[in-house]
């Protein structure tokens, strides 16, 4: 019998035929709780490789021909970090997954974690080996279960198949992998909160230098890595430095997941190689934006990233491409917002969640965080003044230069980016005392349109205020003293017949 | 509290001052928050003020000092859950359930806590119950969900 239609391939579907898997490539392919599925594919190949064939200082070239850089933020390129930490004087050395992923709205890290455990620990033998560790430490989010549960299966079944522990297949190689799980404090992702973290203290950073391939836990020289990062090495000594360095950009080689999300068709973990459009993320692999309504922006790398506009779709996303644009690349968030999202409100919730997370230590940040989402919170609740967005014109930069670590070196950027792109929002929230996309609850009344509502009762019910009168059949009201513009009636209602105005 | 459990715990990270955030969670896990006294008995045993334990009990998130009711409801509030509608699902939960955030139930049913990315950002909004998660939350289905637990 002949299907009139087959089953469509994995690459005609518009989600994943633009997508390169590397990082990914085992994903939905194994059962990430049998090592020898992943063996069965191309696991544990590079590991000899790596071990029995190649010096050190030969996987180091390799990486740095890859010009690998680093997915956890910053960008450092991989191979030049671990030949630091391979140069610094010392006996002990460490090497620490960081697999605290911090960033609201953003899950590469767990999925690596969840569908391919073994190509972590496979990068992490490897980078051991490289900087002359033995001993590895896997900080993994305690907010992952699942998580955490599959990497000490993998690591126990690594164990039990000598591909973990003393004389790694008889090279005298020895490495040893600890897990740490974190407290969730989100500050603990920069390097040296992280160090302090692992030592048992509260995840304060100090100030680099010392950095830690010099000084790092316990004092000893330490290479911090990205779980991303570290995914990608057995496949780069598999097939080459310069195999992965023919993908990309100028400066940003390989592929990179993209964690879209937010108001778009399909949301998803997204891998493509750098240099691929905004705009071909967004509308041809994410579908667009649901339910007919305008794209507005795209908020790339987390609470210290920055929102890009609609004129700016076709950057290619690089690192460099992107810092230009006033955001950054981050871990790889990728959250769309359409024209229902306020930008002032987005500014507000990043500053609010980095005021909560300051760690406290140095003024700039815990204050200067502070009196910027004091500001934002006047503008969202219609108490806003030019004068204040003057006053956070001239605290944003400052904050960002006298922070001490990056939390608070870049927690203006939310603001800068919103204030750069979109300052007819702001001037719509401080001047007309309006929210344009509805959002800001104090600015905004909810309505009933007579015209389409058929009193079928339903948002009444809903309404916890008992703020909608009107009988069976008959249109209904909002009283707006009453109303507390939690939004209940419009989200029950069948008709689209409430407004925002 | 019982000692001798904790007393295991601290076995298990051989007292050490480096394990103490780990005692800390293991301590959590077991009594679903971190009384007083277990802070105390973990500055004795280990050897460092009572002071630094609390530090580091009030520094990390995830500790919480108060007891925490029978279900654990965390209301997602990362960015994805944010534009989606996060808050307005954590307005429902407080509302529905009368307690404020943080806050247990007079019943000891709930306690709602409010978290940054359980990372399933693609279900947005989201809300867990205990290990539970339920993606694609309204204030409607919400309600639902909280019906199920006693």
């Amino acid at each position: 019998m002949i299907l009139a239609s087959p089953l469509p391939r994995l690459e005609d579907v518009p989600f994943f035929a633009h997508q390169r898997l590397v990082v990914m490539r085992h994903r939905g392919r194994i059962d990430p709780e049998r090592i020898d599925d992943y063996i069965a594919l191309d696991g544990y190949e590079a590991l000899p490789k790596a071990l029995l064939e190649m010096t050190p200082e030969k996987i180091i070239g390799e990486v740095k021909t890859s010009l690998l850089r680093g997915r956890g933020g910053a960008g450092f390129p991989t191979g030049v970090k671990w030949e630091l930490c391979r140069k610094a004087p010392g006996e002990r050395k460490l090497l620490i997954c960081n697999a605290d992923e911090g960033d609201p709205g953003e899950f590469m890290d767990r999925s690596v974690l969840e569908a391919d455990p073994h190509a972590v620990l496979e990068g992490m033998v490897i980078a051991g080996h490289a900087i002359g560790a033995g001993e590895g430490i896997l900080y993994v989010r305690d907010e992952y279960p699942l998580a955490l549960r599959r990497m000490q299966v993998a690591i126990d079944q690594a164990e039990a198949y000598g591909l973990l522990g003393s004389d790694i297949l008889g090279s005298g190689h020895s490495f040893r992998i600890r897990v740490i799980r974190g407290g969730g404090a989100f500050v603990c992702g920069e390097e040296t909160a992280l160090i302090a973290s692992v030592e048992g203290r509260a995840g304060r950073p100090s100030p680099r230098p010392p950095f830690p391939a010099q000084r790092g836990v316990w004092g000893f020289p330490t290479t911090i890595n990205n779980v991303e990062t570290l995914a990608c090495i057995p496949a780069i000594l598999l097939r080459g430095g310069a195999w992965y360095a023919s993908m990309g950009t100028e400066t940003s080689k390989g592929t990179k997941v993209f964690s879209l999300v937010g108001k778009v068709k399909n949301t998803g973990l997204v891998e493509v190689p750098m240099g691929t459009s905004l705009r071909r993320i967004v509308f041809d692999i994410g579908g667009g934006i649901p339910d007919g309504k305008r794209f507005k922006a795209v908020q790339s790398g987390g609470p210290s990233g920055g929102c890009i506009p609609e004129g700016l779709l076709d950057l290619p996303v690089d690192y460099e491409a992107l810092t230009k644009a006033g955001a950054i690349m981050g871990s790889g968030g990728l959250i769309v917002m359409d024209e229902t999202s306020c930008m002032v409100d987005v500014a507000r919730y990043f500053l609010g969640f980095l005021m909560e997370e300051s760690c406290g230590k140095c003024t700039p940040c815990r204050e200067g965080i502070l009196r910027m989402h004091e500001i934002l919170t006047d503008f969202t609740e219609g108490r806003g003044t030019e004068a204040q967005l003057a006053l956070l014109e001239e605290l944003a930069p400052v904050v960002k230069d006298a922070s001490l670590c990056a939390l608070g070196g870049t927690a203006s950027n939310p603001v800068l980016s919103t204030l750069r792109y979109f300052r007819d929002e702001y001037k719509a929230h401080i001047l007309d005392r309006r929210c344009p996309a509805g959002v800001c609850r104090s600015l905004i009344t909810y309505v009933i349109d007579e015209g389409r509502c058929t009193g079928c009762m339903v948002c009444r019910r809903a309404c916890p205020a008992e703020a909608i009168s009107g009988g069976k059949r008959k249109p209904h009201r909002i009283d707006p003293e009453r109303c507390v513009k939690c939004g209940a009636c419009r989200e029950s209602c069948n008709f689209d017949a409430v407004r925002v105005a | 509290m019982d000692a001798e459990r904790l007393d295991g715990i601290m076995r298990r990270h051989d007292y050490a001052p480096s394990g103490v955030i780990a005692m800390l969670q293991d301590l959590q896990r077991e009594e679903r928050y971190l009384p007083l006294e277990g802070l105390r008995l973990i500055a004795e045993r280990v050897g460092i003020p009572a002071s630094r334990v609390y530090s580091l009990a009030t520094f990390y998130r995830s500790f919480s000092l108060k007891p925490r009711g029978r279900h654990l409801v965390s209301v997602c509030l990362g960015t994805a859950c944010h534009v989606r509608g996060g808050g307005r699902i954590m307005d429902k939960v407080t509302r529905d359930l009368g307690t404020p955030q943080g806050e247990m139930t007079p019943d000891g049913r709930f306690t709602v806590e409010p978290v940054r990315c359980v990372g399933c950002c693609g279900l947005a909004p989201v809300v867990t119950v205990d290990e539970t998660f339920y993606g694609g939350m309204t204030q409607q289905k919400v309600a639902g969900v909280l019906r199920r637990y006693e």
